[in-house]
């Protein structure tokens, strides 16, 4: 595990390639390449340009705000970092959840991985698997799906509103509702409310079961190709349940390396920084965690779906078991390590989404009036979930005053940092060293990055080089922002 | 494709996607709004630059020069320019950060000493310089449309673009204005 093509020996004279914006993923990124007079790649960058300083600016704030705050990261996945949150803000609470409160938070996930996997796969990724890496431009798209396969996309469609319907009866609102709270949540579920959410179950567990038949069938009629693809191996990480289940909820951290070997397991993740430490590179705005005992060039790892389902000993729902047990066998019993095999996990666990809510729908607990809990008092809280790319932490410092000191949140896709670098690398040696690069080659790139179901959530797109003096003019002419960037990297106002 | 479909492009600034998100709940309506319109550059689609457009959807502020270049080149293509969510109109959540010095605000993110290792403040030239405030879009282009809301709800936004594609003034009942 070296990080070639990381930097290039000898950038002078190398032409720059600029893949900007990232497209088909949540939120904006851009890979540069450094190509010699030969095509031959010397360096290959995934760059996050994004900086945000929620850590920062929510300092001061009371505790109770940050589950709401903090969910506005992430329009996809809103329900993860309020959840995320809200589970640091149990502990500083001192809460132990009511079983109705634990179980409204659980089927609320649920609909949320069901909506963000439904998304990926319908809206974002199936274009490439449907109709080629480097197929025509204009048909890449949903629209060009629901032309060509119509069925399918109107299931995706559907699997995606029933997962928001979900977060909407559970929060109040399809995006950045309210729904988790300091030691509990907000509101219950009606008998009516449950009822709507019933009478479609089934229907979704079955086109979920289409969708898994849908990415099995695409990924082993080209076994070869898709298994090779941006191959390469590492370590793996995500919580599971005590009995060693797949739970997206809650659990203890499991990490394994590449050879399927325990790195540690059912670790209190309230002691996380025990185990993971994070680098800063100057190149990305994003950091780069590592297992600690493995080291920055070692330990670096996968989470998300693949992660998830190659770390778990079981899948506690039957249907989802049995599609986990023809994943696994598929890669010879190990732990399978193809970048694309994301697609083909996560459909598996949008299944096991499906089955969940059915489950819980029918749990009477769900429509119990005693939503919140309190305990004793505490200054800190971790909380960390398994958000749809990943795991998530959260972790909050509050002083005397209940007002919020210090935050560190490891979002799902910084964790795949290193991960998604390597795939970009992998796809540039195999597919565009020494070619000429067509818009087609260049796509399979952004394949690789789509796997791994980024959320770069936030913005911008740098063109041509970067200015040392910026002046932001408005529609009047007056200028009303103006920086310069110091040889330090410091910016001046 | 066809040559009269409406052409829309859309693009996220210094948002969190959610507006977009929101776009999509319009749910099935999505196949019929297929029919009278096309995408041009779009987070959904793979066009990279945006090319002449009816209707130009903007969620997000402005927080670095790069923001700005899209925005401006987004304006000079598109008849009709939206602001859509509360960052786009006023800058939103990302804007909290706006009394805080931005120095102050990277060396707590990459510089805090707790399980953190090489820490510095990313500043390769391939990162866009950020602007120590973020801004709505409209300090920086003249917008034609704002449609509030953290995010406007699927609804709303349906009925927006409804109301713009037959030709009628956008109009949102009360109960469909929402700021939250």
């Amino acid at each position: 595990m070296t990080f070639e093509l990381e930097t290039a020996a000898n950038p002078e004279g190398l032409k720059r390639v600029v893949i900007e914006p990232v497209s088909r993923v949540e939120g904006h990124g851009k890979v540069t390449l450094l190509l010699d007079d030969d095509n031959r790649v010397h360096q290959a960058r995934f760059h996050i340009v994004e900086f945000r300083g929620f850590e920062k600016f929510i300092q001061g704030r009371p505790y109770w705000e940050v589950p709401v705050i903090v969910q506005r990261l992430c329009g996809i996945c809103p329900v993860s970092h309020n959840l995320g949150a809200a589970k640091a803000m149990d502990m500083i609470v001192g809460a132990q959840l009511t079983p109705t409160a634990e179980k409204l938070r659980r089927l609320m996930h649920l609909g949320q991985v069901l909506q963000s996997h439904a998304l990926h796969f319908y809206y974002l990724a199936s274009p490439d698997l449907l109709f080629g890496f480097g197929s025509d431009v204009a048909r890449r798209n949903i629209v060009g799906v629901a032309a060509a396969y119509p069925d399918v996309a109107r299931q995706g469609v559907a699997l995606r509103k029933y997962g928001q319907e979900v977060i909407r009866l559970t929060s109040g609102k399809r995006i950045h509702g309210t729904g988790a709270i300091p030691g509990g949540v907000n509101k219950n579920l009606s008998p009516e409310e449950r009822d709507i959410l019933l009478k479609d179950i089934d229907q979704m567990i079955a086109w979920s079961r289409d969708a898994v038949e849908l990415i099995k069938k695409i990924y082993c009629d080209q076994a070869d190709f898709h298994n090779g693809f941006g191959y390469f191996k590492s370590c793996f990480m995500s919580l599971v349940r005590d009995d060693g289940a797949l739970d997206l909820y809650h659990g203890g951290l499991r990490a394994r390396d590449e050879h399927g070997q325990t790195i540690f397991d059912h670790v209190d993740y309230s002691n996380y920084w025990d185990y993971i430490h994070e680098e800063v590179r100057s190149w990305s705005y994003m950091k780069f965690p590592f297992i600690r005992s493995r080291g920055r060039e070692e330990g670096w790892y996968r989470v998300g779906p693949l992660a998830r389902i190659n770390n778990c000993d079981f899948i506690p729902t039957p249907l989802a078991e049995t599609e986990r047990k023809t994943f696994k066998a598929f890669g010879g019993g190990s732990a399978t390590q193809s970048t694309l095999a994301y697609h083909w996990a996560r459909m598996i666990e949008m299944l096991h989404c499906a089955e969940g809510i059915q489950g819980l729908l029918h749990d009477a607990d769900l429509l119990g009036t005693d939503l919140v809990s309190r305990g004793e008092r505490a200054l800190r809280g971790v909380g960390v979930i398994e958000a749809p790319r990943g795991t998530l932490i959260h972790h909050y410092r509050i002083n005397e005053d209940e007002l919020i000191v210090r935050a560190n949140l490891i979002v799902s896709t910084t964790h795949n940092n290193q991960a998604m670098n390597e795939a970009v690398r992998q796809v540039a040696l195999q597919y565009l060293d020494g070619q000429k690069l067509t818009e087609g080659l260049l796509n399979h790139i952004e394949v690789a990055i789509r796997a791994f179901d980024p959320c770069l959530s936030c913005a911008t797109h740098a063109v041509g080089k970067m200015p040392l003096e910026v002046e932001l003019v408005d529609a009047g002419g007056n200028i009303i922002d103006r920086l310069n960037k110091n040889s330090d990297g410091r910016c001046d106002a | 494709m066809s040559e009269n479909k409406v052409r829309i492009a859309t693009c996220s600034l210094a948002g969190c996607f959610g507006c977009h998100m929101s776009l999509l709940d319009i749910d099935e309506r999505l196949f019929g709004l297929i029919e009278l319109v096309e995408f041009d550059r779009s987070p959904l689609t793979d066009i990279k630059r945006c090319g002449p457009c009816d209707i130009g959807i903007v969620e997000g502020g402005v927080c670095n020069a790069e923001n700005v270049h899209v925005l401006k080149e987004f304006r000079k293509n598109c008849k009709v320019l939206v602001a859509i969510g509360a960052c786009a109109i006023n800058g939103g959540v990302p804007a909290m950060r706006n009394n805080i010095d931005l120095w102050d605000c990277f060396q707590e993110v990459y510089c805090y000493e707790g399980g953190l290792e090489c820490g510095q403040i990313p500043n390769d030239p391939e990162l866009p310089l950020p602007f120590d405030k973020v801004h709505p879009i409209s300090e920086v282009v003249k917008v034609d449309y704002f449609l509030p809301g953290c995010p406007p709800s699927g609804d709303a936004i349906w009925k927006f673009l409804t109301d713009l594609l037959n030709g009628r003034e956008p109009k949102l009942d009360y109960e469909m204005l929402h700021f939250d």
